[in-house]
Order: structure tokens, then C-alpha cells, then sequence
């Protein structure tokens, strides 16, 4: 695992991390109220993308252990965030329908 | 070179398609076709991840991916619609824990490393770690299991939590700052128990009622959590969705407290609701309550009813009734709506989840603003298991500790039921002179055998 951050490298993450916030802010002001859960449990299931780090830390760490097993229960946790949370928002969301037109009186 | 390069491109897709993902959330109609992107992002990322050269261990990755998709499939499968709260939390819990251990195993494996890194990794475990059993904590209360939904206080708390802040800091700072982090082993693994214990610190002594927040915050954390892992491993795409979701919980965050007219350090810290606090103000007169019978009969007249639902409807399960009731009403020529407070149950949202999972249309569901200036105009206003989202004192008395916040007017409606299972006063512990009003009527019993008993006598009709 790659884990030797320079104060460059540290610069331009720390500029991308300012922009996604404010990215994320204006996106997620748009949403109306009544989609407030399942907004919670999709963007949940986005934060599992520390599945990723998950992921190097059992692949890329030859020889230890230790960190194959850290890694495996990390994947496994991260993996029941991303599966967890993708499902359970799609569940959540084919129930929001619009009024059936031909019931409009 | 090359595949480093390819890999990264997915990183983008990936990003790209998280971003459309929550974009696309600003419409039920597009709702749930943007949760499909995003997710067909997060497949691509981690095929992407695979694919870095020199991957090994396959058996623990195959391992891992199986149980966790397992473990995923189950919990969104079997979960009620009720307990969406609960799911939620332990959702932000494995993925807190999850940045957790990959800050766990980074160090592990490389404890020297560079200043900036050995700080994202401090950070990655401190965040992962609160997010983990403040969510633990969170799920716990809400299921009531292990400890009581009401805020655990103690003497001293405030320094106690203090002192654990304070030492976590501290300890970072000795952590980050020593010549040889491979030294540094016993003062990393005191910082992973003492942010786990600061978790579970921070949450217990808030009060069910105030879990909306909560979970809104922690889902903040759980993105961050997941921000600092990108720092650590050096990676745009986990700082780009961990930053995303981040702000999502902020601004969910601050919505539930502008809707309880509070700040967040009153909800963290003030154990809101443990006290009993007299009324300030005698409430005089007395409750009037009504029978099912003499209450069909205004319904039946009526030409416009609101339901206005809150955690009772959930804690009965009525949302079925509540609308089988809503539709012979409409049956019946009158115009049936559905007013939703921000806080109303336990997680932004909560209510209309409910209400959809019964089948009622979304273009029936009415937030607070929306349904406040015509209310006045509604016959019956219906109230479910809300109590003190709909009392009139957060308008007008000054002592009551909820004034301000801001309420769904239901007192201005022609008249009110309250479907209620007694006098008892709602979480804040604060007496609700809503039902003291001349124009409201009180219906004894459990909601959902009220609402029952209501859809019975317009079928025996």
C-alpha cells in the first residue's frame, strides 16, 4: 500500500476535498424533503467506498498477517455498507410513486 | 504505467457517476434510477481497485466480498420499513468501522511513514472509530435494546467527555509528532480505545427524539471517516464521495436543527427532554375526548382532511390504515392530504417512507411550509402519534422550551383529532395545549385500532 503523502500531493487532495464539499452541498440542497431517507441510506452506501482502501489494505500488504485479516473484516464491513445501502435505497424508493393518472377524478 | 492510469480513469467515471447519482436525487421520478448509477460507480471502482497491479490474497478478498454482499442482502431484504432508523445507523456503524481497521492496517503495515500521512491515519481511526460506536450506541436506542432511549446523564459528564477530547488530542499530537511513529505502537492502539469510548460518550446522553440529528451527523462522519482513509491511502476518488456524503450529512444535520429551532451543541450536549420541566404556563380547561362513532360523523362531512403523522403512527405500524382510511375518505369526495414535519419520527424523512411504503402517492405528501398557509382552510386535521410538532405554545409562550421551533398549525384547522393513547405528554416532557383548544377533540386508544375502528364504520355504512 502507497501511503507516503508529500505536502503536494496533500495540497491537491486538500483542494479536491474543498471543492466535493461544496459540490456536495449544492447537490444535496436540491433534494426535496420527502426523499430525505432514502438521500441518507444512498449517500451511506457512497461512504463505503472505503471499501476501496479496504480492498489495498488485504491485496497490498504481502507478508503481514495481521493486516490480511484487518483487510478481510474491513472488506467485510465496507462491502455490508455498499450492498446494505444500495439495496435497502432501491427498496425504499419503488415505493414512492406518483398518483395512478386515471384514478384523478 | 498504463494501467495506473486506466485505473484512475474509472476513478473518474466512478466520481462522475456519484455526483449524477445524488443530483438526480432531487426527484422521486429520478430518484431511484440515480441510486442505480451511483451504485453501477461504486461496481466500477472496485473492479478498478481489483485490478491494481499486485493484488494478492484473492481467497480474503473472494472471502470478504461474499460475506459482506451475504451480510447486505440479508439486512436490506428483512429489514421493516419502521425500523429504517436502526438500519441506517448500523449501515454508517460498519462503514465508520470499516475506515476504522483500514487506518488500523495502514499503520500496521507501514508505521513510519510521512507526518501527513501518519495525521490522515490518525484522523481516518478517530472518525471511523466514533462514527463506529456512536452508531453501535445510536442503533441500540433506537431498538431500546441494552440501554434506555431516554439520554444517560451523569455528574461530571461534560468533564469526562472534556477530558476524553482533550486526551485524544493530546495523544495525537505526541503521536504525530514523534521522531520514530514505529515506536509508537501502544500510544496508536490507546488512541483507537479512546476514540471507540468517545462514541459511545457522545451519544448516549441524547434522547431518541433527537436521533434525527444524530444519525444525520454521523452519517457526515461516516463520510468523512472515509475522506481520511482516501488521505492515507492517497487516493481522489475516496476524498471525492466520502467529501460528498459529508456534506449531505451536514446539510441534513443542520435541517433537523433549524426544524427544532436548536442548535447542534444544545442537541449534543444539553440531554434535551431529560428533565421534567413543569409547564411554565397552566394549561386551563380540559380535553375534550370524542367517540369513534361521533368522530366518523365529522370525518364523513368533511371535504378536506390532513393527516399529520409522527413516531406513534411508526410505533403502532398504522401507515396501512392510515391510508386505507385516507382512500375511502377521498372515496367520499374529500381532498386528503398528508403534512410531514422535518423532525416527525426518527430520521429526516422517516414518515414518508412510511406513507409510501402504504401506497400513497408522493403528490399527497405535504411539507410543513407547503401546508401551513392553506391549513386554515382544511375541515379535520388528523394527528397520529405527533405530539409536540403540532403545539401551539412553540408560537406564542416564551418559557415553554420549545419555543420557536417551528410547528405544522394544525390548531388553525376547523377541527382536530388527536388520536392519542393518553394525556400523557409527548418527549419533551412538555404539556401540549393542543388539546386543551375548543376545536379540538381527543380519541383515546392505539392509533392504528382508532383508524381501524374509523374505516369500519364507513364500511358498515
Amino acid at each position: 500500500m502507497e501511503t507516503h503523502l508529500d505536502p503536494i500531493s496533500l495540497i491537491n487532495l486538500i483542494f479536491l476535498f474543498v471543492i466535493a464539499i461544496f459540490l456536495g452541498v449544492e447537490l444535496i440542497s436540491k433534494v426535496p424533503s420527502i426523499l430525505h431517507t432514502p438521500l441518507m441510506s444512498g449517500s451511506n452506501a457512497i461512504s463505503g467506498i472505503t471499501i476501496v482502501g479496504a480492498l489495498l489494505a488485504v491485496g497490498l500488504t504481502p507478508g503481514s498477517a495481521l493486516c490480511t485479516a484487518l483487510g478481510t473484516l474491513a472488506v467485510i464491513f465496507a462491502t455490508v455498507n455498499v450492498v446494505g445501502g444500495y439495496l435497502v435505497t432501491d427498496r425504499m424508493l419503488r415505493m414512492f410513486k406518483a398518483k395512478p393518472t386515471g384514478e384523478k377524478k | 504505467m498504463s494501467l495506473t492510469i486506466f485505473i484512475t480513469i474509472c476513478y473518474i467515471i466512478s466520481s462522475v457517476l456519484f455526483v449524477i447519482g445524488l443530483k438526480r436525487m432531487s426527484s422521486p421520478v429520478s430518484a431511484r434510477k440515480a441510486n442505480q448509477l451511483s451504485a453501477v460507480g461504486m461496481l466500477i471502482a472496485i473492479v478498478a481497485t481489483l485490478l491494481t497491479r499486485g493484488m494478492m490474497e484473492w481467497q480474503w478478498i473472494a472471502f470478504g466480498l461474499a460475506v459482506g454482499t451475504g451480510i447486505g442482502i440479508l439486512a436490506a431484504t428483512r429489514v421493516a420499513m419502521t425500523s429504517m432508523p436502526q438500519m441506517v445507523g448500523l449501515l454508517n456503524g460498519s462503514g465508520g468501522l470499516a475506515s476504522f481497521i483500514v487506518g488500523w492496517a495502514a499503520y500496521h503495515y507501514q508505521p513510519e511513514s510521512s507526518l501527513l500521512t501518519t495525521i490522515s491515519t490518525y484522523l481516518a481511526v478517530l472518525i471511523g472509530g466514533v462514527t463506529f460506536t456512536g452508531s453501535f450506541i445510536a442503533w441500540a436506542k433506537l431498538e431500546e435494546k441494552f440501554v434506555t432511549g431516554k439520554p444517560i446523564l451523569f455528574a461530571g459528564q461534560k468533564i469526562v467527555n472534556s477530558l476524553l477530547l482533550g486526551a485524544l488530542i493530546v495523544g495525537g499530537i505526541i503521536f504525530c509528532l514523534h521522531p520514530d511513529p514505529a515506536d509508537n505502537y501502544p500510544l496508536f492502539v490507546a488512541i483507537m480505545v479512546l476514540s471507540l469510548i468517545l462514541g459511545v460518550m457522545v451519544v448516549i446522553p441524547i434522547g431518541g427524539a433527537d436521533m434525527p440529528v444524530v444519525i444525520s451527523l454521523l452519517n457526515s462522519y461516516s463520510g468523512m471517516a472515509g475522506a481520511a482513509t482516501g488521505f492515507v491511502i492517497i487516493n481522489s476518488m475516496l476524498i471525492v464521495a466520502g467529501s460528498l456524503v459529508g456534506a449531505s450529512g451536514i446539510i441534513l444535520t443542520r435541517i433537523m436543527c433549524k426544524a427544532m429551532n436548536r442548535s447542534l451543541t444544545n442537541v449534543l450536549f444539553s440531554g434535551f427532554g431529560s428533565v421534567t420541566k413543569k409547564a411554565a404556563s397552566e394549561v386551563k380547561g380540559e380535553a375534550k375526548a370524542i367517540s369513534v362513532k361521533d368522530a366518523y360523523y365529522v370525518l364523513e362531512a368533511a371535504r378536506s382532511v390532513v393527516f399529520v403523522p409522527g413516531y406513534g403512527m411508526a410505533v403502532a405500524q398504522a401507515q396501512h390504515a392510515v391510508r386505507e382510511l385516507g382512500k375511502i375518505l377521498e372515496n367520499n369526495g374529500a381532498e386528503v392530504r398528508y403534512a410531514i414535519h422535518p423532525v416527525a419520527g426518527r430520521m429526516p424523512g422517516h414518515m414518508n417512507v412510511l406513507l409510501a411504503e402504504a401506497d400513497v402517492p408522493y403528490d399527497q405528501l405535504f411539507e410543513m411550509d407547503a401546508i401551513n398557509p392553506i391549513i386554515d382552510t382544511i375541515d379535520v386535521a388528523v394527528v397520529i402519534g405527533a405530539n409536540d410538532v403540532v403545539n401551539p405554545a412553540a408560537r406564542h409562550d416564551k418559557s415553554s422550551p420549545i419555543y420557536g421551533m417551528p410547528i405544522i398549525n394544525v390548531d388553525k384547522a376547523k377541527t382536530v383529532f388527536v388520536l392519542k393513547r393518553s394525556m400523557r405528554s409527548g418527549f419533551a416532557g412538555i404539556e401540549n395545549e393542543l388539546f386543551y383548544y375548543d376545536n379540538t377533540r381527543m380519541v383515546f386508544g392505539d392509533a392504528k385500532e382508532t383508524v381501524q375502528a374509523l374505516i369500519a364504520e364507513f364500511k358498515s355504512v
